[in-house]
């Protein structure tokens, strides 16, 4: 797994913003798919739109596009109201799972097809085709057709095709989905390396959350049409602002423990835990849910020096090699454990876990927001 | 896949060496002799006629009257061919068949050029561009591909009189467009609507407009579909019999109308190997296009009705 980004400074500055996306409504007939969506991408930012499938992620890219017509509210890419511009004269530059490579064109067609529309000079479309090959070395494919090219090659001439529009925002609708793993990984590198090197926004949707914490200056999470939470990886992981945000992101997925919340102790089936040291929002005594990632509960000797410690059975050995996740049953509760890739452990084992109560996160029973 | 058998055990057990030489084939099985049995009859069943028709159709008069219908011609003759194209007498002209071949022709070609474009474009339009009503209009075309024929017949002929093309080979040629539309608007929306929906997308992004996309992503996409839909029309409008005789004079009948009277004319002998002769001429041009396109059509049927 990649390493988080965990030390990008971020905080953009919405001063400039690249996309603005104000009080968006768009309803298919009775339904509303997005309700009042307000969003903004500064200028080179690498923006993730991440959630589960129907979250309306992929149709709030494809508004962004001017492939849906909204049904309120307006969009502004590059200081333009766009709102009701043509998908092709809003400056984005876009690029789909399928690959949506047009069959019957060469790769070069491709790339130019847009240009062509655009009646640009035969000059500049040769430059901006070879320059857009160069940087994503698909040079020796220019005279292929799509047919001829394996899943990666396509992806990057769809990529390709993005780029040679010269764009202000690309847009990607899960470009690596239908990729196998290993192909995944290396173009997800090389989607950040040209990210870098372009400089341009960019509005990424997927539902593979190492894909949004590796990528992204920010996520947004989003459920039901709704942005859950919009912040930096390292903030939508480490503060979770809702027990859906803290439970989709995280994999294993962090493990929940009902409870009531009184007075700053915790009352569950663990017993009563005493919260001191958790940095509380606003502490609100009644029913609650705690949260603690399989990381954060601490296996054997480490253990030892958490405040809060109970006694384990292991259920089920998961060895991944660098680390081993263990299904683990304290006091009839069931948790996910993380522990070194180095210590051997069985199922039918007992070991002692321990927690602290800065590591746990706090959410009300009722409106699952973070206390 | 050399590296397979180097790694193989040098000696393997007789018994795990699996098989080797032939397959045995047992040709009479049971399961074969009631496929093939099935087969055979059935083919029969729909080639003897076809092999009667030729068979009567190369012999003459004298012969046909023996009575053995089966019987392969004696001596072979082809002036009843040439006597149903060029000499049976309809109504009043003795042209035999030649008149009616090359007025289906200018029936057909333009009829089934115009449906498919016209229908094409319909389909596009419904699948791609889901502009307002799409749905409705939709359901009326679905509603129009299962109203019987008949309904319609009077009210065309009064509107077709009206404009004045009634007995024209164009106005024929319009009602012919008219009816194909419900079933070929279907055919091409499904088709399109089988296509990738985001390569519409990826062409809208790079700023194509709603021709440019029918043309050039489309259509090059669409030759199974549009084979299928011209076998459809030629065969369904070169046999057409009602509209011919309904929408037509004598002058402009079409092949079909002209075989009908030739066949069924009561006036004197009845020449069977001149009907089976004109019969035959008259089914040559579908039969053709089925030979020339069969595996097209079959094609194009699959890719139109699985999704992916």
């Amino acid at each position: 797994m990649t390493q988080m980004n965990a030390m990008t400074p971020l905080e953009p500055s919405v001063s400039d913003p690249s996309v603005s996306i104000r009080s968006l409504d768009l309803s298919f007939g009775a339904v509303k798919v997005l309700q009042n969506l307000n969003l903004e991408v500064s200028r080179g930012e690498f923006l993730v739109l991440l959630g589960s499938s129907g979250c309306g992620k992929s149709t709030l890219l494809n508004c962004i596009a001017g492939l849906l017509e909204l049904t309120g509210g307006q969009i502004h890419i590059g200081g333009q109201n766009v709102t009701w511009a043509e998908p092709s004269e809003r400056g984005i530059g876009m690029v789909f799972q399928s690959y949506a490579l047009y069959p019957q064109m060469t790769v070069e067609g491709n790339l130019s097809f847009g240009l062509k529309n655009k009646r640009m000079p035969k000059a500049e479309i040769a430059e901006r085709v070879k320059r857009a090959a160069g940087i994503l070395q698909i040079e020796p494919l220019l005279k292929r057709k799509p047919a001829a090219l394996s899943g990666g090659q396509r992806q990057r001439v769809a990529i390709g095709r993005a780029l040679v529009r010269d764009a202000e925002v690309y847009l990607f609708d899960e470009p690596l989905s239908n990729l196998d793993a290993k192909l995944r990984a290396d173009l997800r590198v090389e989607l950040k390396q040209l990210h870098q090197a372009l400089g341009n926004t960019m509005i990424y949707v997927t539902h593979d959350q190492v894909e949004a914490m590796t990528l992204a200056d920010r996520i947004a999470i989003m459920r039901g049409g709704k942005i859950m939470q919009l912040g930096a990886p390292h903030e939508i992981y480490h503060n979770p602002r809702s027990k859906y945000v803290a439970g989709f992101i995280g994999s294993p997925a962090m493990n929940f423990v009902e409870g009531r919340l009184e007075g700053g102790t915790f009352h569950c089936a663990l017993g009563s835990l005493d919260m001191a040291g958790y940095a509380f929002d606003r502490p609100q005594d009644g029913p609650a849910w705690l949260g603690i990632r399989p990381e954060h509960v601490a296996p054997f000797d480490i253990a030892a020096h958490k405040p809060i410690q109970r006694q384990a059975r292991i259920d089920l050995v998961d060895p991944l090699g660098s680390e081993t996740l263990a299904r683990v049953t304290v006091e009839g509760l069931s948790l996910w454990v993380k522990i070194d890739g180095e210590t051997e452990v069985r199922a039918g084992q007992t070991m002692p876990v321990g927690f602290s109560p800065e590591r746990v996160h706090l959410f009300d029973k009722d409106s699952e927001a973070r206390l | 896949m050399a590296d397979v058998y180097t790694t193989a055990p040098a000696k393997v057990e007789p018994m795990l060496q699996g098989p080797t030489g032939r397959k045995p084939r047992k040709a009479l099985t049971r399961g074969n002799i009631m496929l093939y049995g099935t087969l055979i009859v059935v083919s029969l069943y729909y080639l003897l006629p076809l092999y009667v028709m030729i068979v009567t159709s190369l012999k003459g008069m004298p012969e046909i009257r023996v009575g053995n219908i089966f019987a392969p011609p004696l001596e072979i003759t082809f002036d009843p061919w040439v006597k149903a194209w060029a000499e049976a007498c309809t109504g009043l002209n003795c042209d035999g068949l030649s008149r009616g071949f090359w007025n289906s022709v200018r029936i057909t070609v333009p009829s089934v050029v115009v449906s498919i474009a016209i229908a094409s474009v319909n389909g596009y339009a419904l699948a791609n561009w889901r502009f307002k009503g799409a749905n409705t209009f939709f359901t009326i075309l679905i509603f129009g591909a299962f109203i019987p024929y008949q309904v319609m017949l009077y009210p065309l002929v009064i509107l077709l009189r009206e404009i004045g093309l009634y007995g024209s080979l164009t106005g024929l040629v319009i009602v012919h467009t008219i009816f194909g539309m419900p079933i070929l608007t279907l055919l091409f929306r499904n088709y399109f609507s089988s296509l990738p929906e985001e390569l519409f997308k990826a062409a809208r992004v790079d700023g194509a407009g709603f021709w440019r996309i029918y043309f050039q992503i489309m259509l090059p996409m669409s030759l199974p579909i549009f084979v299928v839909a011209m076998i459809l029309q030629v065969t369904g409008i070169w046999n057409d019999f009602l509209f011919g005789t309904v929408y037509t004079k004598p002058d402009s009948w079409p092949m079909t109308v002209q075989l009908n009277n030739i066949v069924n004319s009561t006036q004197g002998v009845k020449e069977y190997n001149v009907n089976m002769a004109a019969t035959l001429l008259t089914g040559l041009v579908p039969l053709v296009i089925y030979f020339a396109s069969g595996k097209l059509f079959v094609r194009g049927v699959a890719a139109g009705a699985v999704k992916g």
